[in-house]
């Protein structure tokens, strides 16, 4: 077990799932794909060239999208839609909610420029309630992965399951560290370093601020284990209570609200098999506002130095 | 008998059935249910090209969807009647534990449904998303889908109508139920749909009118044009002229039993009505 991560190159995740989506399209011709007049910020430029017959350009209308999808499983179909994370829940949650989840379809709901590093374009486009939103549908799996390669093998690795699933990335460049070509498990969280002082559980681009905040960390003699956890439903409830059971103390780490978010669902499994202090970096109850990705994880307290500080603050209250 | 006689005399027992549904549990929309009972025989026995015991996938088979769901009643007795499921498990509908929830849903596995519908406006596009994948498994069979007029006052409903006609899928009759009703009163009171025919001609669809939405002959003959009219890069819509509450007087040509159960004085009338063909469950 190594403490360091090497940033191989920052790449956007939005890529990581183009990237995916191409192999797939290569590998599987029952995967569709269908994207709401945002092909080229979703990175599906491959997919589309290389199979106009499987990819469904539906234009603004994110609601049709969803119904056209949740029809396409019927016929045997795997379709991964593709639209920014605002438009892929709030604008179509009850689509999701009856033509998918509750009928069962095997629909991959792609969610880019999710959080608030979208950035400049402000609140209207960022979301930081889509995690709540889509974990509170029963049978959605809610996968929210940290980097070019994880988000790469996340897309691949959820057309193998059967059910509805929906996949969270974003859009700025961020450090790429994780294998390449690694296999991805669904519901497994990875440990990426071992500590024994606080366990911090971070999803999305929290994940690379959380082994940065683990370096300073240590050299102030606190040592974290850092989780990452890209699978938020089904929680994988084991590899955060054999940490805590070690360190004691936990502090969640997401670009999202903390109502909805993963903090809460990893809160619920510490009351009923472990009660330990919990510290959460989220936003709190708050929407985004326009400005560069660094100004807003700063302002909004989404940093390796705000998971710094709640380590330290939960390290205390042990 | 002839053909239309036998057609009949199942509609008339399907009437009965919706009724008796409806009423056992005291809930249920009997108006719009008893309104598209002929469309719903007629679709059944003479129209699609089904296979059963039924497979999801609907591969070498046509395709139903229902969208607005709420007129559960009529497809479950239809359903049943037509093989899916025993006829005994009408008495079930909108009870605990039941596969024939108030809405129809897959969620309990009900042989005969593809997708869960109530909450209104989906349908349209789900039937889309089932006519490209015939298309790519190069399946000819079509897809068809029922709509209550009222219920294309939901947005969604234009983004599919734009859809199907801008990407020519021709693979797909969508029928609405005209029956000019919604639950607060009349659809031109609520909220005018204007020329619906215009505006559906205008949004690249074929269209064709049934003015007798309620006599079978004319459902066989008018759903017969539709499907001549597939196949030729545009998507088929067919106005379906109905009268809410068909078949008993009382209920006939007034919003009053969207939603709303029979007692059993009302029951007792309105199966007087509706003579015992095949049998009740």
């Amino acid at each position: 077990m190594t403490n360091t991560y090497i940033n191989t190159g920052s790449k956007d995740t939005r890529s990581g799932f183009g990237a995916g989506l191409e192999q797939l399209g290569n590998q599987n011709d029952k995967v569709v794909a269908l994207c709401a007049d945002l092909t080229g910020s979703l990175k599906m430029e491959e997919f589309r060239d290389q199979h106009p017959d499987r990819f469904f350009q539906v234009g603004i209308a994110e609601a049709n999208m969803i119904g056209i999808a949740a029809g396409l499983t019927v016929g045997g179909y795997i379709p991964f839609t593709g639209t920014f994370a605002n438009f892929s829940t709030g604008r179509v949650y009850d689509q999701i909610r009856q033509s998918v989840a509750y009928s069962g379809k095997n629909v991959k709901i792609c969610a880019s420029h999710a959080g608030i590093t979208l950035g400049e374009d402000g609140a209207t486009h960022q979301i930081l309630e889509d995690l709540g939103l889509m974990k509170m549908l029963p049978g959605m799996t809610v996968i929210n992965t940290c980097d070019f390669n994880q988000t790469k093998a996340a897309t691949i690795a959820i057309a193998e399951l059967d059910g509805p699933v929906y996949l969270r990335f974003g859009r700025p460049k961020v450090p790429n560290f994780t294998p390449d070509n690694q296999k991805f498990e669904i519901g497994k969280a990875v440990l990426l370093t071992e500590g024994t002082d606080v366990t911090i559980v971070a999803t999305g681009h929290l994940v690379w601020e959380a082994l940065e905040a683990a370096k300073t960390l240590k050299e102030q003699g606190i040592s974290a284990e850092v989780l990452n956890i890209h699978t938020i439903k089904p929680l994988d409830d084991d590899a955060i209570l054999s940490s805590v059971v070690k360190t004691g103390c936990l502090v969640s780490a997401e670009e999202h609200n903390f109502l909805g978010g993963l903090g809460e669902s990893v809160a619920r499994v510490l009351a009923l098999h472990h009660p330990v202090p919990q510290e959460f970096v989220a936003t709190n109850d708050t929407f985004g506002e326009s400005g560069t990705p660094e100004q807003l994880m700063e302002k909004y307290g989404l940093n390796a130095a705000s998971i710094e500080a709640k380590a330290k603050q939960v390290v205390n209250r042990k | 008998m002839s053909n239309t006689a036998t057609l009949q005399a199942f509609t008339t027992q399907v009437r009965r059935d919706i009724l008796r549904m409806v009423h056992r549990v005291n809930s249920g929309h009997p108006g719009g249910s008893l309104g598209c009972a002929e469309f719903f025989v007629v679709l059944y026995q003479s129209i699609l090209k089904q296979k059963l015991p039924f497979q999801m996938d609907g591969e070498g088979e046509d395709l139903f969807f229902l969208s607005n769901g709420h007129i559960s009643p009529v497809f479950y007795s239809v359903l049943a009647r037509s093989g899916y499921f025993p006829v005994e498990e009408l008495n079930t509908f909108r009870h605990l534990n039941s596969r024939l929830q108030g809405h129809p849903t897959t969620h309990e596995g009900l042989p005969g449904v593809r997708i869960a519908s109530g909450s209104l406006g989906q349908g349209l596009s789900v039937a889309i998303g089932a006519a490209l994948a015939k298309k790519l498994n190069g399946d000819k069979h079509l897809v068809y889908s029922l709509h209550g007029d009222g219920e294309l006052q939901e947005g969604q409903n234009w983004e599919a109508l734009m859809y199907a006609s801008g990407k020519k899928v021709d693979n797909l009759i969508a029928t609405i139920d005209y029956n000019g009703q919604q639950i607060d009163g009349s659809t031109d009171d609520v909220l005018p749909m204007g020329d619906l025919k215009a505006k559906l001609s205008a949004f690249g669809w074929e269209v064709v009118d049934i003015l007798k939405g309620n006599d079978v002959e004319a459902i066989l003959s008018g759903m017969s044009e539709a499907k001549s009219k597939t196949g030729k890069g545009k998507p088929v819509a067919v106005l379906l002229h109905t009268v809410m509450g068909n078949g008993v007087d009382f209920m006939m040509h007034t919003h009053a039993w969207h939603g709303k159960a029979p007692n059993d004085d009302q029951l007792a009338i309105g199966l007087s009505q509706n003579e015992v063909t095949l049998g009740d469950y």
